[in-house]
């Protein structure tokens, strides 16, 4: 079965380029823009891993991972969220939301596929 | 191939997407002065982040390195770690220029030039290092609290964990040992021990004892719930950071402890295993440089946009459906090409009638994809009012009105440079500062207004300001200083402020480096004339003044009135006729000899004969028989003599010069349904000229 990969970031060329790289791979992609539309989506489709990006209007990556993760279906979901490399404290609050882990960008493509590639 | 195809595409995204960011971060610097609220330092905050981001991923380092000290401030701000400063808001704007330029360059394909940013780095790090104590503090506790306080405690190991990796030379050692025990929620994050323990047998033998003590009996057990813990053995002399990298995720909510095994317990295996070590996760620096490369390399078409359009959806959907409409026409008028019977005769009207109406809606249809709203040309104000009054130490709020309003894309890019030079003056010259405001009993700040909207078939475009106004003593005594005017001349109102329009005029005391050096206002006028519209000005003396532009909506097409001199058949613009009258006699005279004059009303214009002008044979060349053609431009009128007016229709517009050449007096070209062309009448040329001839004569002649 097709792994679908839900990537959430408001700028929509990192948006493109996640997806462009993931769908290359052989991933069933579908973006949102935000924690709202990502949450609203995965709320009502599964999902099989969320890649998420922290600063976001309206709904922010580490809400979303907090959000997510009080869903049953997201219980063991894995969540990578996309900091900066100076996003210590990101981390340790995306962490404490329940996130698996990390991306550190920039990234580069076969980074994310090898990191994705960890967590499947 | 298509793959560097693609990526291309995505960065042009991340292009367009910056320089969006960009405008959002400018005109969120502007709002951000004294109130400043959080979610609008947020959206410029992530907007900053957002850019750096993509810069970093695509490969434009200079435009992520620098970025990331804008970012770096915007957070302090964000986190309430620092105060908004006018000071600080003034480097950010610049920098904000900085990145638009370095990302304009990368989009050209061309090297990003870092002497802008260079000069701001030293700009930023002084802000950042202003009160330091305050803004450090957070921030060196945030960088503390960050690497996880493993502290070896319970059953953990003897010896605790230092966040920093272990130094140790590598021949000096055949593995580590690891003492792993995470934190019963490991599993709610979704880590699993197994991937973990699968990487770490990627850099060496790996063997692993799990310690299973604290399992529950089954009827207790939640699957949830981590109750085991590892000692890992791995034989491979890698560096500490290697491992912790693997264990990087866990870290935080697990207790972890490192030690090395020295050579000696294991000697032997250590280089064997060391050399087989298959890197986990790719150096950084390196991969990150190719995928810089393949972008910058592809060939592909400038990036600047010009010449294209942003069409909204709607219209290209509105026009596919109208071109579908006139398809269907075209069918059911295609039958009588086959077959006409004369019985069709009302199908086949019909059938034209629609056609009419097809061609019509369509033509609005496309007219309407060249028009933008005029807020693309408002939007560059907000900062260009905000850094003038900061340079000139006045007050001024701008209030933007009809950014809505919508004009043609041609008109709309040449406006641009007027509305600057008007939105200058005013401030320079019109607006009053602050203690001389107060003085005359005005609010200390002033209100510069920018306001477009539709009136009849032109658009009106209004820069008003509450400054001082026009000063009429100064513009007559600077006037007949520079020999503009006769010095006893008599002047309305309207023409003493048209005078501002003269080449040369300047009424600044003092020529400042913004505006006051004398070119511009009648570059100005210019401008607008060649876009067919005009300009009027109205003031009041310790009150304000407000320059008034109309515009014709398109460039395309022309509302005209036809007219008919002999057998010459020639459009005039609607817009530009004030009225048509059949003279009588005795409202005609003649001053000097030649100059005839016509008395309209309570003033007397000048009769421009157009068979003269254009050397044709009228139908008579006495004006009584005649129709005078009362036109005005900027606020001058004349009459022109003409034998016979036609219809009002609109006309399509045709270059003359692109097809001809330019002839003065004739503004373009149009073919009329039958085929014949008719020359369309400069109007305003037409005045300036008959106007400047007559001033010349009257020197002449004195």
């Amino acid at each position: 079965m097709a792994v679908t990969i839900l990537a959430v970031d408001d700028s929509a060329s990192m948006r493109q380029m996640v997806s462009f790289t993931l769908k290359h791979a052989g991933y069933t992609v579908v973006e949102a823009t935000d924690g709202v539309e990502a949450l609203e989506y995965a709320r009502s489709n599964a999902v099989n891993l969320v890649l998420t990006d922290v600063n976001m209007p309206r709904m922010d990556g580490i809400t979303l991972v907090r959000e997510l993760r009080q869903l049953d279906p997201y219980k063991f979901v894995p969540m990578l969220v996309l900091t900066t490399e100076a996003g210590q404290d990101k981390k340790m609050q995306g962490k404490q939301a329940g996130a698996t882990g990390w991306l550190v960008k920039p990234f580069n493509p076969e980074k994310l596929l090898a990191t994705i590639a960890k967590v499947l | 191939m298509t793959l560097d195809l693609e990526m291309e595409e995505i960065i042009k995204v991340f292009f367009e997407e910056s320089f969006e960011g960009l405008d959002a971060m400018e005109s969120g610097l502007l709002t951000l002065d004294a109130t400043a609220d959080r979610e609008t330092i947020n959206t410029i905050f992530r907007a900053a982040h957002s850019i750096k981001g993509g810069a970093g991923t695509f490969g434009f380092m200079e435009i992520a390195e620098f970025t990331h000290s804008v970012e770096t401030l915007l957070d302090e701000m964000r986190n309430g770690q620092r105060a908004v400063s006018a000071d600080a808001v003034q480097v950010l704007l610049q920098s904000v220029d900085v990145i638009r330029e370095m990302t304009q360059s990368a989009q050209a394909k061309q090297p990003i030039v870092t002497v802008g940013a260079d000069a701001l780095s030293g700009e930023l790090a002084r802000i950042l290092a202003q009160k330091g104590p305050i803004a450090a503090a957070p921030a060196a506790a945030g960088t503390a609290a960050a690497p996880p306080p493993v502290v070896a405690a319970g059953t953990a190991p003897p010896k605790p964990v230092p966040q920093a990796p272990i130094n140790v030379a590598l021949d000096s050692i055949s593995g580590w040992r690891i003492e792993f025990v995470p934190d019963p929620t490991l599993f709610k994050t979704c880590n699993d021990p197994l991937r973990i323990f699968a990487e770490l047998a990627g850099l060496g033998r790996l063997e692993v004892t799990a310690h299973v003590e604290q399992l529950p009996l089954l009827q207790a057990l939640d699957p949830s719930h981590c109750y085991l813990s590892w000692s890992l053995v791995l034989h491979a002399a890698v560096e500490h950071s290697r491992i912790i990298e693997v264990f990087d995720w866990v870290e935080t909510v697990s207790k972890i402890s490192y030690e090395p095994v020295y050579v000696g317990p294991k000697p032997g295996e250590s280089s064997a295993a060391g050399a087989g070590a298959v890197p986990v996760a790719p150096a950084r620096p390196a991969p990150l440089a190719e995928s810089a490369a393949a972008p910058v390399v592809t060939p592909a078409k400038a990036g600047s946009d010009a010449g294209s359009i942003r069409v909204a959806t709607e219209k290209v959907d509105a026009l596919i459906n109208l071109v579908g409409e006139l398809v269907i026409t075209q069918s059911m008028l295609g039958r009588f090409a086959e077959k006409y019977d004369p019985e069709d005769l009302e199908s086949l009207r019909r059938g034209l009638i629609q056609l009419a109406r097809n061609t019509r809606e369509l033509q609005e249809s496309v007219m309407q994809i060249r028009m933008l709203p005029i807020g693309f040309s408002f939007n560059r104000f907000p900062r260009l009012v905000h850094d003038l009054s900061r340079k000139l130490g006045k007050k001024v709020e701008l209030k933007l009105c009809g950014e809505n309003t919508e004009l043609d894309k041609t008109v709309l890019e040449k406006i641009g440079d007027p509305l600057v030079h008007l939105v200058r003056n005013a401030l320079d010259h019109g607006m009053e500062l602050p203690e001389k405001r107060l003085a005359a009993g005005k609010s200390e700040t002033g209100t510069l207004e920018l306001n477009a909207f539709h009136e009849g078939g032109s658009i009106i475009i209004e820069v008003k300001d509450d400054g001082a106004g026009l000063n009429k003593a100064r513009i007559l005594g600077k006037a007949r200083e520079r020999g503009l005017i006769e010095p006893d001349a008599q002047l309305t109102d309207d023409q003493i402020y048209n005078l501002i329009f003269v080449a040369g005029f300047s009424t600044a005391d003092q020529v400042s480096d913004l505006s006051g050096r004398g070119v511009g206002m009648d570059v100005v006028r210019r401008n607008i004339n060649d876009l067919g519209g005009t300009v009027q000005i109205f003031s009041s003396e310790g009150v304000g003044s407000t320059i008034r532009i109309r515009l014709p909506l398109t460039l395309a097409i022309l509302e005209g009135q036809v007219l008919r001199v002999g057998k010459e058949i020639y459009v005039a613009s609607l817009v530009s006729i004030i009225e048509t009258v059949q003279p009588t006699r005795e409202h005609l005279s003649s001053v000097a000899g030649r100059s005839e004059l016509f008395k309209h009303r309570d003033s007397y214009l000048p009769i421009i004969r157009l068979h003269d002008l254009f050397d044709i044979e009228p139908d008579s060349r006495d004006i009584s028989k005649g129709l005078l053609v009362v036109v005005e431009s900027d606020g001058r009128r004349v009459s022109v003599l003409v034998d016979e007016l036609l219809a009002q229709q609109q006309v399509v517009i045709k270059s003359l010069e692109t097809n001809f050449k330019h002839v003065p007096g004739l503004a373009g070209a149009t073919i009329h349904g039958d085929g014949t062309v008719a020359l369309i009448l400069d109007i305003p040329g037409l005045i300036s000229n008959f106007l400047e001839r007559q001033s010349g004569r009257i020197e002449l002649a004195a």
